[in-house]
């Protein structure tokens, strides 16, 4: 039984089409790495699960609720679903702590003690409870990623999404978030990743998804598809981010 | 030619030094000058209580005007755009006229000098503030609202904690702008009666005959005003934005 079901899925931007009948299922605990080519729509396809994109054509059902614009099944599947960011998009009025808070003590209705409790239990968990009290530009780029991964667990998702979660991180910073993801998905949960960390992709993929020009191109274990490329487009891309 | 700009003000300073003017209308050294100085101020009162109330009230009016126009619905768009720029368009002047003289014959309420003033200002403003919340509001990026959406947070509560809060730190400076400008502006609530500042200056030149000396005190009492205000909001901004840090 999958948790997500994109079927046909189709999304245009005016007169162009970032999604062309795509159609994707993700189990419970597995773990998709998409990558593609800038502009091939792998950002779109995640963003259209949560709904901060609504897309045109298709279906998508999340947990066994379709989503469309009625606020009560939106708000479910948000429930479900975390997402983090490229530019992290944490609150910068907010301290660390108070980034971590807003959303269970607003939506969930936690009360302070227990979502502060919560919220702590996360930040261990992330390897930065000393930061708890400082606001987010007072941290580093990896500092900020891991928050921003932390307040996304502080919802209790069943699934998580990265948007290239390390693609706005200087080199140093990269390893420490990959680690928190790799932590993340031995825990065992669902993630859909966008990124173009190759080793990242290898160690913890189940599935690889390649996309170009809004289309799945290739899809399948990342042992296989690595070592053995179906289509001449994933080919070359890998060779290209590989020498790069 | 720049000689001359100077000299010219310069000149005529001094002569009005030589005598003519009449500082003993103010003189607060005499009791007759210190009464009059303090007719003057007391008008302090009633600007200062005006402007403020109409300001409170223009920031929660302009707001309630401002959101509507952010929204992806037209016809929403098309009432903040109509509020603003029929409000905008009628000078305070007419505007406070409108409120004392006309409204009661329009509605039959009718309303006393201080809360027509009140009004007249606060509606003027509010289509100002409402500019002012939009622009401050649209600046913040669009990632703020999509993580705010990620983790479920309604419409209002993403406003409440999420936005506002930076949005009203990046208009702080406009929001003090707008405070010394309806400072200055409460003065035109004089025509119809209201005892403030000009008000008081007005009728003391009535008895007094000294419009140069008491108009100048009248100057010096808003400069002073708005000087404290001017400062208050320096030091709030800095408030403000050492707590982010």
């Amino acid at each position: 039984m999958s948790i997500i079901s994109m079927q046909n899925v189709s999304k245009y931007f005016g007169d162009f089409q970032a999604l062309k009948n795509v159609s994707l299922d993700v189990a419970l605990g597995e773990r998709v790495v998409i990558c593609g080519p800038s502009g091939s729509g792998k950002s779109t396809l995640i963003r259209c699960i949560n709904r901060l994109e609504a897309h045109e054509d298709g279906q998508i059902v999340v947990d066994g609720t379709v989503l469309s614009d009625d606020p009560a099944d939106l708000e479910k599947i948000r429930g479900l679903v975390g997402m983090v960011f490229q530019q992290f998009n944490l609150f910068p009025h907010l301290t660390v702590l108070e980034n971590l808070c807003i959303g269970p003590r607003r939506v969930l209705g936690l009360t302070e003690a227990e979502a502060r409790a919560r919220a702590m239990k996360y930040l261990e968990r992330v390897q930065i409870p000393d930061q708890a009290d400082k606001f987010p530009r007072q941290l580093s780029g990896g500092q900020q990623q891991r928050v921003a991964i932390a307040r996304s667990l502080c919802m209790e998702p069943r699934i998580l999404l990265f948007d290239e979660p390390t693609s706005a991180l200087d080199p140093e910073m990269i390893a420490e978030v990959l680690e928190v993801m790799t932590e993340l998905a031995i825990s065992g949960m669902t993630m859909i990743v966008v990124t173009h960390e190759m080793g990242f992709a290898r160690r913890v993929a189940d599935r690889m998804v390649f996309m170009d020009k809004g289309e799945i191109v290739e899809i399948g274990a990342p042992g296989d598809v690595f070592d053995a490329p179906k289509s001449q487009r994933f080919a070359q891309f890998i060779k290209q981010i590989l020498n790069h | 030619m720049k000689k001359l700009l100077i000299l010219t003000p310069v000149i005529l300073l001094l002569s009005g030094c030589s005598g003519n003017w009449g500082w003993y209308v103010v003189d607060p050294t005499t009791s007759s000058g210190w009464t009059n100085l303090k007719f003057m101020a007391s008008g302090a009162y009633y600007t200062i209580v005006m402007s403020v109330t109409a300001i409170l009230i223009s920031v929660v009016v302009g707001l309630l005007v401002a959101l509507p126009g952010l929204s992806k619905k037209r016809e929403w768009r098309m009432f903040n755009r109509t509020y603003v720029e029929i409000v905008r368009a009628v000078p305070i002047l007419v505007l406070i006229l409108w409120v004392y003289y006309g409204l009661p014959a329009l509605s039959g309420i009718t309303l006393n000098v201080f809360w027509a003033g009140v009004l007249a200002l606060a509606l003027s403003d509010s289509a100002f503030q409402a500019e002012i919340f939009r622009a401050g509001i649209q600046s913040i990026a669009r990632g703020q609202y999509e993580a705010a959406q990620s983790i479920s947070l309604n419409y209002r509560d993403t406003m409440r904690y999420i936005i506002l809060p930076q949005a009203i730190r990046r208009i702080l400076p406009a929001l003090g702008n707008q405070l010394v400008y309806m400072l200055k502006m409460s003065s035109l609530v004089s025509v119809i009666g209201l005892q403030e500042l000009t008000r008081k200056a007005n009728e003391l030149v009535v008895s007094e005959y000294r419009p140069l000396e008491i108009y100048t005190v009248l100057v010096l009492e808003y400069l002073v005003l708005i000087l404290i205000v001017s400062a208050g909001v320096r030091w709030f901004e800095r408030r403000m934005n050492a707590s982010e840090m």
